[in-house]
């Protein structure tokens, strides 16, 4: 169907928690929505192949309580409560906010910091999109209009990975005017394998590879986690509005990425 | 595809047969169609939680989805809440806790509280807290709608 009315301005709705309000406001007028849910075949959620698989129609609600054991589950769990409100997790959709691409949405941080890997169709056949490659802007993402994302898949994250998580907002549950995902392992005293996601600042959220350099094989102490914000604050380009200038967005990421390490190292 | 749809909105256990276009709103087919004005419509984007129904159980922003995804579902508004003049027990909380003053977003919070009592009985004090962050309410500054809720919630848990 999709590809049918892709041409004619046709949209998925999922969970509708983002769509929906974008259509009130007018600020979105699809001709047609094609309703995914009650598909089971997209609500399918489980761990394959060292991937936690996400299919459409899995609920945000879905990760109040760990989807899995071990840091991917735990990481998940943390990260879900800085969604919107409790009605509204049980509506949208994991993998809705990625194709909607919202640059404060904390699961395309999450997204961006693993290293998922993104399945589309369509009637021409099915391709896989590394995060890296996915975000292209402000709600702006490498799907084609004919395109449904079918699934998200997780790398399943080793048992000694640490992770720690920080946001500012306004209030609880909106929208993130700065975030920071790090996950990282301890080996012998040093910091193995650093990731550092920064989310809500720019126009996508994605790994800060000044502030990995920053880390990888120093100790976990005071001095080079604050190098590792630093070097976080300098590396962006920040976003500005109404919320928050540059300056401000820069200095928002310092804090949360030096707060989102120290729990990661705790 | 602008046609009026034929579906049937089963509320508080009656079926109501409606006619109404694919992009009509749960809460105005409630209100409009149904005549259920129990339920009431704040921000009509997701914000502020007026609008919120059960539909199969789940408390949802019924500005955000629409009639026609709520066919076949059951759906619940305040008007189901009590027993013919007997309050249920989360109503009778808010009026003994003073829980409402200019009573707009109570239907809201009442349906979102009654959905998150059943689906999750044993809620911790934080956590119903999180949830009640859910919905506005700009006239009690939320301290006795808490209070009103965790005492509903003991009398659920013992009774």
């Amino acid at each position: 169907m999709l590809g049918e009315y892709a041409a004619e301005d046709g949209r998925i709705l999922a969970g509708g928690q983002s769509l929906v309000p974008t259509m009130a406001f007018r600020l979105a007028k699809p001709a047609h929505l094609i309703d995914i849910n009650g598909i089971a075949a997209l609500e399918k959620l489980n761990v394959e192949n060292g991937s936690l698989s996400i299919g459409a129609c899995v609920r945000h609600a879905a990760f109040h309580r760990p989807a899995l054991a071990g840091p991917l589950g735990a990481l998940l769990t943390t990260v879900v409560h800085h969604i919107a409100h409790y009605p509204i997790r049980l509506r949208g959709t994991f993998c809705g906010s990625l194709a909607h691409a919202d640059p404060a949405s904390e699961w395309c941080l999450v997204a961006a910091t693993v290293g998922a890997d993104i399945t589309a169709i369509s009637t021409r056949g099915t391709r896989t999109i590394a995060a890296a490659d996915f975000f292209a802007g402000i709600m702006t993402t490498a799907l084609a209009e004919d395109e449904l994302l079918a699934r998200v898949n997780l790398p399943v994250l080793s048992r000694d990975t640490r992770f720690g998580f920080c946001e500012f907002s306004r209030r609880a549950g909106d929208y993130a005017i700065a975030m920071t995902l790090a996950t990282l392992r301890l080996e012998g005293g040093a910091i193995v394998d650093p990731r550092v996601g920064v989310g809500g600042a720019e126009a996508f959220p994605r790994r800060i590879p000044e502030a990995e350099a920053a880390l990888a094989g120093r100790a976990p102490n005071e001095a080079v986690l604050r190098a590792a914000a630093d070097a976080a604050a300098h590396a962006i380009d920040p976003l500005e509005d109404i919320q928050a200038d540059a300056a401000y967005r820069r200095d928002l990421v310092r804090a949360m990425t030096r707060r989102a390490l120290a729990r990661a190292c705790a | 595809m602008s046609g009026k749809h034929d579906l049937v909105l089963s509320v508080n256990g009656r079926d109501y047969a409606v006619q109404v276009e694919p992009r009509r709103t749960l809460v105005d087919a409630i209100r409009e169609d149904c005549g259920l004005t129990g339920t009431h419509i704040g921000c009509e984007h997701g914000v502020c939680g007026a609008c919120t129904v059960l539909v199969d159980g789940a408390p949802v922003r019924s500005c955000l989805m629409f009639a026609v995804q709520a066919a076949g579902k059951a759906i619940r508004t305040v008007e189901g809440l009590a027993t013919g003049d007997e309050l249920s027990v989360l109503q009778r909380a808010f009026m003994e806790h003073h829980g409402l003053q200019c009573g707009f977003c109570t239907p809201g919070f009442l349906m979102l509280v009654t959905g998150v009592l059943e689906r999750e009985p044993d809620i911790g004090d934080e956590e119903l807290i999180d949830v009640l962050a859910s919905n506005l309410c700009r006239c009690t500054g939320y301290q006795n709608i808490i209070k009103a809720v965790r005492a509903a919630a003991q009398e659920l848990r013992t009774k």
